[in-house]
């Protein structure tokens, strides 16, 4: 490892993380490797696949190293889908040694499987993650994930526990007990959704408990998208410091890539998961630098391989090397998918730049939530805002020069004409997994 | 001479008041006084109560979200042009955010007028400079109203 620049803030350089630092040609070399033999196992075992590439005039024989990824089909979420339950599965059901499933509330559910290297890679990448975030074996740790079918509790579980960390799988919900944990366990790092954790810290305010004063150094957070503001927002009222780790269910979970120490850009086990951007809309390749669409391949993973997954996530690939020192390669934070975007009135509007706009104004994050209404044939946005005990005035001019400036801030940012609506404290349902930013009540005629 | 009101902001929904009410009952907190603003979206509920300290503590418990105002409560007689004879004087020029009259149950001869002035400090100096007599906490307390 002599050729490895290191630098981690602490200073510790552990065997587990040189996949993270290998010579670029090595990496390729890896790559292309996995490649070859990801695209033979599904052409021979997956019909789907097979007839896709046959759609192309493709033969495994065509894919000769990474390169060659672009020659690729491209898979979608309804591609799993319509193979529901086991259709995409590469391997016979004994090698499966574990399910899991979205939720499903868009549509039927999706199924991922995994054989037993499978999970060691996802236990693997996750711990990566770990490490790189600067979690260790000395970490008592509470993971408020959703346990379940959901790849977020297990997948953060297994690779907390692989780093020798100690895991408590308290799941998500029950936010006066999480508090109570957090506060009698000694917990020194958290796991979960964004959105959840700033609720937890709004209840334990209620209670009088200040979580900056408790023993939290730092949290792992993802499942949704969340903007940098959230970020600072967590980091000053929890005196955390929150890493973004990403990942999907239908690539893997939790630990497709993860931010380092120093929080700019989240690293893709890209010797597991290879990234690229397309343009979404012509569907071809991008340059790194550029901004599209982010589109993943398992190179690795068995029981369920997926090329040229597209992510419907926004992103673009960093060109310059992280001061970290890490070869694997850097996407810029999801701020947005494309999934979570609406139209209004023909302009394309992303919850994130709400979220950005309320933060910019308040300097503090208020809980809200988006509502999309049709009243006498009009498209309407109306942003309920929770007011805080700080915003709350006396006098109705001083609280419409609240709901006025948000309003502007808002306009400004999305540039169209949107309503807000001030609401009591704790009126806007909480989530305790990802949190539900969007009501549409349209009527679509 | 300034006395505290409480400001509560609650939903445009049916019951929000009754809830406030109730909370502070519970509390074992009287309403001295209390008036609505409303707007489309929310509503402002002023009140003048027992203890307002307790109050924004057990409203911030039920979820609830008050703050503190300074008000000045003016004694004004009775008689006719009694409000008219106040507003004369220089605070009389002073901006006035609102004002509610305070149901003063046991004096027939004067009422008591709340005013939220926009700068309450400068708004005493004046009164008092008047002659227009203050009505202080204690006092308001002991006007009989709330037992």
């Amino acid at each position: 490892m002599k050729n490895i620049s290191w630098n981690d803030q602490d200073g510790l350089f552990l065997p587990e993380m040189a996949l993270d630092f290998l010579p670029p040609e090595k990496l390729r070399e890896i790559q292309s490797q996995r490649l070859i033999a990801t695209v033979k196992l599904a052409y021979d075992h997956v019909p789907f696949f097979r007839a896709r590439m046959e759609e192309k005039g493709l033969t495994p024989g065509d894919i000769k190293g990474i390169d060659d990824i672009v020659l690729l089909p491209f898979s979608m979420k309804k591609d799993l889908r319509d193979t529901y339950p086991y259709g995409l599965f590469a391997v016979d059901m004994k090698e499966v040694v574990r399910l899991h499933a979205s939720s499903g509330t868009t549509g039927k559910p999706i199924v991922v499987g995994y054989t037993q290297e499978d999970m060691d890679v996802w236990t693997q990448a996750v711990k990566r993650g770990l490490l790189a975030t600067g979690f260790r074996n000395t970490d008592i740790v509470q993971n408020f994930y959703g346990y379940g079918l959901f790849t977020g509790g297990l997948g953060i579980h297994y690779g907390l526990e692989a780093l020798g960390a100690t895991v408590i799988p308290i799941s998500g919900g029950n936010t006066e007990r999480q508090i109570m944990v957090l506060k009698d366990f000694n917990v020194t790092a958290v796991g979960g959704t964004p959105s959840y954790f700033v609720h937890i810290i709004d209840v334990a305010d209620k209670m009088g408990i200040d979580i900056s004063r408790l023993n939290l150094k730092r949290g792992i957070f993802g499942a949704e998208p969340w903007s940098e503001g959230m970020r600072t927002y967590i980091q000053e009222r929890s005196g955390i410091k929150a890493f973004d780790i990403y990942g999907l269910s239908e690539i893997l979970g939790p630990g497709v890539g993860c931010e380092c120490e120093h929080q700019n850009g989240i690293h893709i086990f890209e010797d597991h998961f290879f990234p690229e951007i397309i343009d979404p809309e012509t569907l071809q390749p991008l340059p790194d630098g550029e901004e599209g669409e982010l589109v993943i391949s398992t190179i690795s993973k068995r029981a369920m391989p997926i090329l040229r997954y597209r992510t419907r996530d926004i992103t673009s690939i960093e060109t310059e090397k992280c001061i970290c020192g890490r070869t694997i390669r850097r996407i810029r934070r999801i701020g947005r998918r494309s999934d979570d975007m609406f139209i209004i009135r023909g302009v394309n509007v992303y919850p994130s730049q709400i979220e950005t706009a309320l933060l910019r104004a308040e300097k503090a994050l208020p809980h809200y939530q988006i509502v999309l209404e049709t009243k006498n044939n009009m498209d309407l946005v109306d942003i309920h805002v929770e007011v805080s005990r700080e915003m709350i005035s006396d006098t109705v001019s001083d609280m419409d020069a609240i709901s006025r400036r948000l309003r502007h801030a808002i306009e400004q940012v999305i540039g169209i004409s949107v309503a807000v609506t001030l609401r009591e404290p704790g009126s806007i349902p909480r989530s305790e997994g990802k949190a539900k930013r969007t009501i549409d009540n349209r009527q679509h005629i | 001479m300034k006395i505290q009101q409480l400001s509560v902001f609650v939903s445009n929904q049916p019951g929000r008041l009754h809830s406030v009410c109730r909370t502070l009952a519970e509390a074992g907190i009287n309403l001295l006084s209390i008036t609505l603003a409303d707007s489309d979206d929310f509503g402002l509920i002023r009140l003048i109560v027992s203890d307002s300290d307790k109050a924004v503590e057990v409203l911030e418990k039920s979820g609830i979200a008050s703050t503190i105002t300074e008000v000045i409560a003016c004694k004004v007689s009775a008689k006719r042009g009694g409000l008219a004879d106040l507003l004369a004087t220089p605070a009389g020029e002073l901006q006035i955010e609102y004002m509610y009259a305070f149901p003063a149950c046991r004096d027939p001869d004067y009422a008591i007028m709340i005013f939220r002035f926009h700068d309450p400090d400068k708004a005493v100096e004046l009164l008092q400079q008047s002659g227009v007599s203050l009505v202080s906490r204690r006092e308001i307390l002991n006007t009989g109203c709330g037992n």
